[in-house]
């Protein structure tokens, strides 16, 4: 065979069946006081920072990391049962979530030790909100034009550009960002570019919200001017950021926010058509509900590998690729089969503002994170096509 | 994969590799290679994998089993392997022996019905038993007045309408007209027709994994082969996104198939929410695989995998037909619908995070 893709059938453990109650739990006593609305999609411009501080007293945040960083020194499937737990919840994670997945991993990879003894703890209480400075204005999925120069400067760099799309930057406390040290060299175009961590709320750098047809203000545009980074807040090899950029995206395309984003509306669905749907009905659920259990069989089954140690690059491309396409497409099928929902169905008006939400985000589910056009590049790569 | 399962399905392996090679068994119109590869297969003791030793099978394990399902449909092997094998099963969920020989399982659709008359003999009528005519016994699931029973029929004493499917094999109606089985056995508390269904789902959905596995493979090799506009097509960032996609299909079918296997090895018993979920969805997902997926590997042949000489058939039509057996995608998704609004829709969830 010239592509082995595999898909061993992972079963969560037994711990993870307890850590599931007790966030259930959890999240049932927040419901009850407020915090959020389950039945609301989760607007991603709803900051949530004591729920954020809540959630860190648990010690879900930083779950994965070494205790002396703050972590709890848990398996990335107890992980995957919080994460898949608050996504179907609607629950506020704006403020954490990336910092959790993303941006800790990476300090504990590149980050010298005081930092790190500085920033980790404060990510597992919940305290700080990270941000990425990927996307440029003249660099999106090609992440290595990008052009915002660190210019070598003493005890460290002066940023000088603009980074666009960023999403949480109006309220993140730190940001983890790509600038150009070098210039790229013939021999290899990725060249010369730098892993920064940069400290926002600054002088030297302006945050600019930009409105989203959702109606949300969640991405930003972020310009630096002159602002100073200092040497320690250099991540890994300067010029090397090519070689750090590829690791962790396994564990950021396979995870179960690339395929439950709209979720709620099949849950809303099955409310509305109620205990016997008409044939119609109940196909295009028996259908969706098969779709979705898949692609959450698939995306267990990259945890699992992950926490083996095995290296699922091609496989987790696969389940953000047809996760998100699915999570994109599925509020316009449950509109299909909202049309036929009885006029009393008493959760009608819920669905349909569910669904006016939906509709609005889904376009961005492919192109955040990685889009499919560049996905299955990497899945064509992974097939030896390329 | 456990190290028996894959001693076991290596086994078949090396048997389709040696017996049933694909461009072998095209060109070979006569069928001479299906006697060779059965021997082969029953010396192995691979078609009675599931029927324990003390009843005249091999005494493998489900997961076995399963495993080498998954491979045969990889060779979309054209011999009711997958047919007797189940059948031994059935039969063995009645504590029967299974004779020597092809088998099928009648019925093979969950609307069709046999039942059993107060003589003991049996009537029905059961549409698309795949590989009736080539099978010397029938594995009977029939309804009675006192509950489900399971029996033994010799497949010459039955009234076959010879079809054939759209992968080219045998898809035959069979007729029971008061016909006396060999042996009936009372079937096990609570089995019933939908238990033998959401196996024989399983099964084919393995097999569609399987093909999905192969029709990616060799769609792979052929854009790294085939020169157009002075490139090899798989230059071609179009083809790429075209094979990108199979992958995923092959990756979905995969996914859901092993996952419901698994569940059926794990399972205390088939009547649980949890294996309907899993084996429902299964069939589903690789059916729409079968179809998505076979698309795009015919569109990356281009014309020469329309032609009868190619292989590619062999794995694409067969994986369309498979999802026609024991229940077609439409099928299970309208019973899996039924089953999750019944729960309601705060058990939603719960069922599926329950794996």
């Amino acid at each position: 065979m010239t592509a082995a893709l595999r898909f061993d059938p992972i079963r969560l453990p037994e711990k993870c069946e307890q850590l599931r109650k007790e966030v259930r739990a959890f999240l049932a006593e927040e419901i009850a006081a407020g915090t959020f609305d389950p039945h609301a999609p989760n607007r991603e411009d709803n900051d949530a920072p004591e729920f954020s501080r809540r959630v860190g007293a648990k010690g879900w945040l930083g779950m994965t990391w070494p205790k002396k960083y703050g972590g709890q020194e848990r398996s990335f499937l107890e992980r995957y049962v919080v994460t898949e737990e608050m996504r179907v919840a609607n629950a506020p994670t704006r403020r954490f979530f990336v910092a959790d997945r993303q941006s800790g991993p990476v300090l504990l990879k590149y980050a010298p030790e005081h930092i790190k003894m500085d920033i980790l703890p404060r990510i597992c209480r919940g305290e700080i909100c990270f941000a990425i400075g990927m996307s440029e204005p003249n660099s999106g999925s090609d992440l290595f034009a990008a052009n915002t120069r660190a210019t070598k400067t003493d005890g460290g760099y002066l940023i000088n550009g603009t980074k666009i799309w960023t999403s949480s930057a109006h309220i993140a406390d730190y940001m983890i960002a790509i600038f150009r040290t070098s210039q790229p060299t013939k021999e290899n175009r990725r060249h010369g570019l730098t892993q920064f961590l940069v400290k926002m709320k600054q002088p030297g750098i302006k945050v600019n919200p930009i409105g989203q047809i959702t109606g949300q203000f969640e991405f930003n545009e972020v310009v630096f001017t002159d602002y100073f980074v200092p040497d320690d807040h250099v991540l890994g090899e300067v010029d090397g950021a090519w070689k750090q950029a590829t690791s962790e995206l396994a564990y950021e395309r396979s995870g179960p926010e690339r395929f439950l984003e709209t979720y709620y509306v099949l849950t809303e669905l099955v409310r509305a058509v109620g205990k016997n749907p008409d044939t119609r009905s109940a196909e295009g659920i028996g259908r969706l509900v098969a779709q979705v259990h898949t692609m959450r069989r698939m995306s267990v089954s990259v945890a699992g590998m992950l926490q083996a140690g095995k290296e699922p690059v091609v496989e987790a491309s696969i389940v953000k690729d047809i996760g998100t396409v699915w999570e994109q497409q599925l509020p316009h099928r449950v509109r299909d089969l909202a049309a036929f929902v009885e006029e009393t169905a008493t959760n009608r008006e819920t669905l349909e503002k569910q669904l006016d939400f939906a509709i609005k985000t889904a376009p961005k589910l492919t192109i955040q994170g990685g889009t499919t056009e560049v996905l299955r590049g990497i899945i064509a790569r992974g097939l030896g096509l390329r | 994969m456990a190290e028996s399962e894959n001693i076991v399905a290596e086994t078949a392996e090396k048997i389709f590799a040696d017996l049933a090679d694909a461009q072998d068994i095209n060109r070979d119109k006569q069928g001479a290679w299906k006697a060779p590869l059965w021997q082969a297969l029953t010396e192995a003791g691979l078609p009675l994998s599931w029927v324990p030793d003390d009843l005249g099978g091999s005494g493998a394990s489900l997961a076995e089993g399963f495993a080498v399902l998954n491979v045969a449909g990889r060779h979309a092997i054209a011999i009711p392997l997958a047919e007797t094998m189940l059948a031994g099963w059935l039969l063995a969920q009645g504590k029967m022996s299974s004779p020597e020989g092809e088998m099928t399982v009648v019925p093979a659709n969950p609307k069709d019905r046999v039942t059993l008359n107060a003589d003991g003999s049996l009537s029905g009528r059961a549409r698309g038993v795949p590989f009736a005519k080539e099978a010397k016994h029938f594995a009977v699931l029939a309804s009675g007045n006192s509950g489900n029973s399971i029996a033994l029929v010799d497949a010459s004493r039955c009234r076959i309408e010879s079809g054939i499917g759209l992968g080219g094999d045998h898809s035959d109606t069979v007729t029971l007209d008061k016909v006396q089985p060999i042996t009936t056995r009372p079937a096990p508390a609570g089995f019933d027709q939908t238990q033998l269904m959401l196996m024989g789902g399983v099964v084919r959905a393995l097999q569609i994994a399987g093909a999905l596995e192969a029709m990616l493979d060799i769609s792979v090799r052929y854009s790294n082969e085939r020169i157009a506009f002075e490139k090899k097509i798989s230059k071609f960032q179009a083809v790429q996104h075209n094979l990108a996609r199979l992958a995923g299909e092959s990756a979905a079918a995969l996914a859901a198939a092993t996952s419901a296997a698994d569940t059926i090895v794990h399972a205390r018993s088939l009547k649980d929410d949890a294996v309907f979920l899993e084996a429902a969805s299964a069939k589903i997902r690789c059916s729409e695989a079968a179809e998505k997926g076979g698309g795009i590997a015919h569109q990356v042949h281009g014309a020469i995998g329309f032609t009868i000489e190619h292989i590619l058939h062999r794995y694409s039509l067969r994986a369309l037909a498979w999802r026609d057996d024991f229940g077609s995608e439409s099928y299970w998704a309208v019973e899996l619908g039924k089953l999750v609004a019944i729960r309601g829709a705060d058990e939603l969830w719960p069922l599926v995070a329950s794996r």
